[in-house]
């Protein structure tokens, strides 16, 4: 039982690391934005089934409420916003932007080796092990109201600073 | 815990399999005679005129971004309603100050017009 | 040999539960054109079989046979993907809905949990799963290269992720009542006669998730993608043969979904009204809430007229969304004070 369910959590992990990393590459080479989209949501799935087999059912199912339902639908509203076809056409001059996006990958490259050979000053495990997480959500709220509960209440100052944004930007013209 | 995944991962799997199935069925069951009228958009027979793509009003932009952001209002609450009963009043206190900042906020957008669709 | 057991009892659990889904679907359709039809006082469909028993499947075959046509416009991948992606989630919606409690195999002691999964996170789930399927509609109205479909997948899913604000709102009271996500612990917290359901506690939470319930599936008086009159079908405007058939069947298994969550969030699930009638399988109950919840979703079709769309709109931001919010403090307020 325990090495039969060892070997597959193996076998989806790669399975998901591998379509994430397709789709990842997919999603910067493809011409058309909205299929770029799709593949943004394949990537978004695959991680959550990735935070899955980590025990982390809440940021799992969060990742895709928030990012591959209401992000990337809030990218889909803004490409059919832009004239598609006249942006291909006015050939945008990406020479700087790849520049730094190379640059900034690199570098996010050595950070993620770093993440992986460095090890925990003490050695010791994290506190949330898979039978804690269990019942995941209840931890987060517990964690929420004991530990973090001032960065929660900025959380909101946040969000009200984005719908200001928000409406100023669109409402500039008609004003 | 991952057990029940793995199954909802099966029940997925079916849907999956299920709809790959209609559509390939479909494709080689029905009769295929494209010709260039019938492959016209459908425009309640009216000849089409321009293009089929036309750029989306702002507005939907608006409700995108409100709705991504009471979208990560509400997925906080989630975590804060399940351990509601445990903290009582402090759990309401602290909640009332996240709302009321966003209530404000919902408030300047009801009055600066945002919601309105004309 | 456990792991065996355990995986044939996955599978046949999942497969019996799709076959139900989709006969329970297949019969929607020909109850709403019935139900509609008397309502309209016609008779419905009554040629196929008896009491035009037999028309879905008739329905079923004639849509495989079709033409299958992709308009010369269209986007092709992502014309094809769209169903498939609406069907995919509303489907897959139903996993974490328990429609029974548990049964042992007579002659083992194999116990059957009667629900595909019980997680943690159940009610996000659903709600998760919804907004992917979102992505069905609005990207199958872009990609058909129409602008009737366009202009109706931008509305459905402007009006979807309005609605969806509320409904995730309106859910929070239960809850803070129920402290926990997991279905079914919602469900055996509603045990024990019709007055310890959820509906008594939360009236203000049940109308709203009804509601926006409604706006979710894109049902009358909120069928505004469709809208038959200035869009002509809406979003599924370019869509023939089977790739039409799988957003008409989306619907209906949203539907089915939409009704199952009520019953189990809000008339206690699969218990029994009063504790004397827990004889009868709790299937049965669910099965006999769930009809009224759909029979509820087809009688308002035949009763309400469309709302314009402005109006829908309005609506979501301006009445459903506060009165949410002060469902939520209201209960937090009580609960917190009274415990």
């Amino acid at each position: 039982m325990e090495t039969i369910g060892t070997i597959l959590q193996w076998l989806i992990f790669l399975g998901m690391a591998f379509t994430s990393i397709l789709a990842s590459v997919l999603l910067i080479t493809r011409k058309n934005p909205i299929h770029s989209a799709l593949f943004l949501i394949l990537n978004f799935l695959c991680v959550a089934v990735i935070y899955l087999l980590l025990y982390s059912q809440f940021i799992a199912i969060i990742q895709v409420l928030v990012y591959a339902g209401a992000i990337v639908m809030l990218i889909v509203f803004v490409i059919m916003l832009l004239d598609l076809e006249e942006e291909l056409r006015s050939r945008l001059k990406l020479f700087y932007s790849k520049v730094i996006g190379s640059v900034l990958a690199v570098l996010f490259l050595f950070g993620l080796i770093y993440g992986l050979v460095a090890t925990s000053p003490t050695g010791k495990t994290g506190s949330y092990t898979a039978e804690k997480m269990s019942a995941n959500v209840k931890a987060v709220g517990e964690a929420l109201f004991n530990q973090y509960l001032f960065p929660f209440e900025v959380v909101s100052i946040l969000l009200v600073v984005a719908i200001i944004g928000a409406v100023i930007l669109s409402k500039r013209k008609l004003s | 815990m991952l057990v029940e995944y793995f199954t909802i991962g099966i029940f997925i799997a079916i849907a999956i399999a299920f709809a790959c199935f209609a559509v390939l069925a479909s494709h080689f069951l029905g009769q295929r005679k494209p010709s260039a009228i019938k492959q016209a958009p459908y425009e309640c027979g009216m000849t089409t005129v321009g293009s089929s793509f036309r750029r989306v009003p702002i507005k939907y932009y608006i409700i995108a971004m409100l709705f991504l952001i009471f979208d990560i209002e509400v997925v906080f609450l989630y975590p804060w309603a399940v351990v509601f009963k445990e903290y009582r009043v402090f759990a309401f206190v602290s909640m009332a100050v996240f709302l009321g900042i966003l209530i404000l906020a919902y408030i300047y957008i009801w009055k600066k017009g945002a919601l309105e669709w004309e | 040999m456990q792991v065996l057991y355990l995986l044939i009892e996955m599978i046949v659990k999942c497969v019996v539960v799709f076959a139900c889904l989709m006969i329970c679907v297949a019969y929607l359709t020909w109850l709403e054109r019935k139900v509609l039809g008397h309502i309209q006082i016609r008779y419905g469909p009554n040629r196929c079989g008896p009491y035009g028993l037999l028309q879905p499947f008739s329905d079923a075959i004639k849509a495989f046979f079709k033409e299958d046509l992709i308009p010369g416009r269209a986007d092709k991948p992502v014309f094809v993907l769209a169903p498939m992606i609406s069907i995919i989630s509303a489907i897959s919606l139903f996993a974490v809905i328990p429609f029974g409690n548990q049964f042992t195999i007579p002659g083992t002691d194999w116990v059957v949990k009667l629900r595909i999964a019980d997680v943690d996170i159940g009610l996000l789930y659903v709600f998760a799963l919804a907004s992917i399927g979102e992505f069905g509609i609005i990207l199958g109205g872009w990609a058909s290269g129409n602008k009737y479909g366009l202009t109706g997948s931008l509305r459905a899913a402007a009006q979807m992720i309005s609605y969806e604000v509320a409904l995730g709102l309106s859910i929070l009271g239960i809850i803070i009542l129920s402290q926990t996500l997991r279905l079914t612990e919602i469900v055996h917290q509603q045990a024990g006669g019709f007055w310890n359901w959820n509906v008594w506690y939360q009236p203000m939470a049940f109308i709203l998730y009804l509601i926006c319930g409604l706006a979710e599936i894109n049902r009358t008086p909120f069928d505004m993608p469709e809208a038959e009159s200035e869009l002509a079908c809406g979003f599924n405007i370019e869509y023939s043969s089977m790739k039409f058939a799988l957003f008409f069947m989306a619907e209906y298994a949203h539907m089915v979904t939409m009704g199952a969550l009520a019953v189990t969030l809000f008339w206690g699930g699969w218990q029994p009204p009063f504790p004397f009638l827990s004889f009868i399988p709790g299937v049965v109950w669910f099965s006999a809430k769930l009809f009224v919840f759909l029979f509820f979703f087809i009688w308002q079709r035949g009763t309400f007229p469309r709302l314009r769309y402005d109006q829908i709109m309005k609506f979501g931001w301006k009445v459903m969304v506060p009165l949410a919010l002060a469902n939520l403090l209201i209960t937090g307020l009580v609960v917190s004070l009274k415990g």
